[in-house]
């Protein structure tokens, strides 16, 4: 019996859709998302419902997620990152963009369609508490995906208490209900059931925030484990910068529906190159007395925009020291630095005149972007 | 400095359950001086809240005993009535919840909820006074077209708005003690840190003492003068700012100081966690709460150690450990950080 093998995806799933098993894509990309936008109509009328505005939740973001890697999302409330993943495992239809799982576009899938995809993308979700059923014993949560993948009799019970071992729960807590459990441990169900269909792919809504601390690190370091015992890919949503960057190999920040800026994770912090990434760092209150005092600090001011009336130009000019009337007019197009660095800014900071010159518009730029490339503020030319 | 302004002496809350007696704060003691910032750290079910809403009164009823002295200004407070309470409380004392969005009255207008309380506590201000003060109060904490916003229901703010129309009308008396419940919790990091700015300048210009509550150990390292860790009803580790940071005696400290994820640090391989979970309140461990989840736990920590000054020239560095302090910081270092040793490495 094979449990959670690494590699069980080629005879479980040619069965019902031979084209997903197929494509494992040469290029080592797992997910392709281009230009998905996710726009939600905002209604008003008595009788007659007529569309007044859409809220921007997800406008023009593209990016590619390598096999086997960590993709962090990072933003403020209202930016998107959520609507971004549910989107990505279709719990929600863009409403343009394509996005592409291991070389098949799933966009225009119906659901049915989907259910072979599905097995290979799973969601732990942010409260562990509201996303399994109170009146479900462990063994039934678990027992369904199970079916799924074909399961049936003894082998459900067995590779349940397998899955519970795995992450790191007792095969005698198949009998119990969810409110037995703490809100560690329910996260580990939560995960566990994501296992069960052995998918390629766990996408993560703020796992561990609504954790204990010392919990936190014990389900940080269990998705570890499993990413390296199972090969998975992670996209890891989290408003929590300093647990993204221990989590990701590159990180996406998101504002107001926009990729802001994409980078490899450690050089996000030593070299932010999009000054809304900056003041992100800056606002994270460091666990450390001595350097707390030490640090100049610069507190952000102001709130997000609205997402229904988006600021024209570049969405973060109105909270921008840097903003000029560029800023303002055009919308910055997603440069690529060098290490596959990308920002979206007129005036980036952290990079030198050459540097400049050597990057180039990158293909996730939105379609909406100006040509303008990339220019030193004025002061500092 | 003569008497301090807040003064809480061997506080025990308990709650008689259906399943039993729950001992949700078991001796707290600690004061609070003016100006001074006074965190109280701790996961859930530590009695941290219980005990700050203590002070309060807030959880006074027919099955919660509560022992010990609270005194505000020389005025004590446990034993005081429920009308003198209803003074001293938005008065003197005022609080600041975790969830702004159901602690503000969501049928009632911003202006008319901060006028109401100014005229509560000060019947003789007339309310086109007491509107004029709720319009500076709403400019203090940093709300654009204050004198507009007024006219607005909370739902029309935004979380790190509604964060400071509380701080507006915790600020609205003047209260000697704020107590911040977990203010930050609920809002971004940016929202975050202009609320943490929004409380130093507070205490800077009031001189409040500040009774802060939070299970976050990097707010409590930018804003706090003393700490108070607790875990599972008890004070195991109280002292100043630096001296929890750079000398924790309590193995709990050094895993809530060690398994925090840090932006400024090389990610290590893996964050020291600390095993299992925090206890059942309904049946506490015996001796020392810590000791199940404590990878240096050894015969004596059957029973519960006193809180003590153990640490040569910090007579008011207290901790509830049997370790000696040579013993407590040799095994304190974990790759050459403060952390847990994990159980393995430990066994003796």
């Amino acid at each position: 019996m094979s449990a959670t093998g690494a590699d069980g995806d080629a005879t479980g799933l040619g069965v019902s859709d031979g084209a997903v098993g197929g494509h494992s894509g040469a290029s080592g990309a797992l997910m392709e998302v281009e230009h998905l936008r996710v726009l939600f109509p905002i209604k008003s009328g008595l009788v007659v419902d007529r569309t007044i505005g859409h809220v921007h939740a997800v406008d023009d973001v593209s990016f590619t997620l390598r096999e086997g890697e960590t993709l962090g999302i990072v933003g403020e409330s209202g930016c998107g990152k959520t609507t971004l993943i549910r989107t990505l495992v279709r719990l929600l239809d863009p409403t343009a963009g394509v996005i592409r799982f291991r070389g098949e576009e799933i966009t225009g899938r119906s659901r049915r369609q989907l259910q072979p995809v599905r097995r290979q993308m799973q969601m732990v979700f942010q409260d562990p508490q509201a996303s399994l059923n109170p009146r479900k014993r462990v063994g039934q949560i678990l027992a369904t995906p199970l079916k799924l993948r074909g399961l049936a009799g003894d082998r459900i019970e067995a590779e349940s208490r397998a899955l519970l071992e795995r992450v790191g729960l007792h095969a005698e807590h198949l009998g119990r209900f969810p409110h037995e459990f703490s809100g560690g441990q329910r996260q580990r169900i939560g995960v566990a059931r994501a296992l069960a269909v052995e998918p390629r792919l766990i996408l993560l809504d703020e796992p561990v925030s609504a954790l204990d601390v010392s919990i936190q690190a014990q389900v940080i370091n269990l998705l570890e484990d499993l990413q390296e015992e199972l090969h998975l890919s992670y996209v890891f949503v989290a408003h929590d910068l300093s647990v993204v960057r221990h989590e990701s190999d590159r990180i996406a920040v998101m504002y107001l529906g926009k990729l802001m800026e994409v980078s490899p994770s450690e050089e996000l912090y030593d070299k932010p190159i999009h000054p809304y990434t900056s003041f992100l760092l800056m606002a994270i209150p460091i666990p450390d007395p001595a350097e707390n005092r030490a640090r100049t600090r610069q507190v952000v001011t102001g709130e997000v925009p609205s997402p229904i009336d988006p600021p024209a130009g570049c969405r973060f000019h109105t909270r921008c020291p840097r903003a000029s009337d560029l800023c303002r007019e055009v919308e910055p197009q997603l440069t690529e630095y060098a290490r596959g660095h990308l920002a979206a800014c007129h005036h980036p900071q952290n990079v030198s005149p050459a540097e400049i010159a050597a990057a180039r518009r990158s293909e996730a730029t939105p379609l909406s972007a100006g040509a303008e490339t990339p220019r030193l503020p004025v002061s500092s030319a | 400095m003569s008497e301090p302004l807040l003064h809480v002496e061997d506080l025990r809350v308990s709650f008689a359950t259906e399943d039993g007696l729950v001992q949700a704060v078991d001796g707290v003691s600690f004061e609070v001086d003016r100006g001074e910032v006074v965190a109280i750290v701790g996961e859930s079910g530590s009695g941290k809240s219980v005990s700050a809403m203590t002070v309060m009164g807030l959880t006074r009823g027919p099955n919660a005993r509560i022992d010990g002295v609270v005194t505000l200004d020389g005025q004590e407070l446990l034993k005081a009535s429920e009308s003198q309470l209803q003074r001293i409380r938005g008065g003197s004392i005022a609080m600041v919840f975790q969830d702004p969005m159901s602690s503000l009255n969501p049928v009632y207008r911003i202006g008319d909820q901060i006028i109401e309380q100014i005229r509560t506590h000060q019947p003789h201000v007339s309310r086109a006074q007491a509107a004029e003060r709720s319009v500076e109060l709403l400019e203090r904490v940093g709300i654009p077209r204050a004198r507009e916003r007024m006219r607005s229901y909370p739902h029309e703010f935004s979380g790190g708005m509604r964060q400071r129309v509380m701080i507006a009308m915790a600020l609205s008396c003047s209260p000697k003690v704020l107590i911040a419940d977990e203010p930050t919790t609920a809002l971004d990091v940016t929202i975050q840190a202009q609320i943490l700015d929004e409380l130093r300048e507070l205490r800077e210009q009031t001189r409040a003492g500040i009774i802060l509550v939070t299970h976050d150990l990097a707010v409590v390292a930018d804003i706090a003068d003393r700490v108070i860790v607790m875990y599972a009803g008890r004070v195991v580790e109280q002292g100043t700012l630096d001296e929890l940071f750079y000398d924790p005696q309590h193995p709990y400290t050094w895993g809530l100081l060690g398994s925090i994820t840090r932006i400024d640090r090389d990610r290590s391989k893996r964050l020291p966690a600390i095993p299992g979970v925090p206890p059942s309140l309904l049946h506490p461990p015996a001796g020392c709460h810590f000791r199940p989840r404590c990878p240096h736990a050894f015969g004596q920590c059957m029973q519960v150690p006193e809180l003590n000054a153990r640490v040569a020239d910090a007579p008011a560095h207290l901790d509830r450990c049997w370790l000696t302090v040579e013993q407590k910081r040799s095994v304190r270092q974990v790759d050459g950080q403060i952390g847990l040793a994990s159980p393995s490495a430990v066994v003796s």
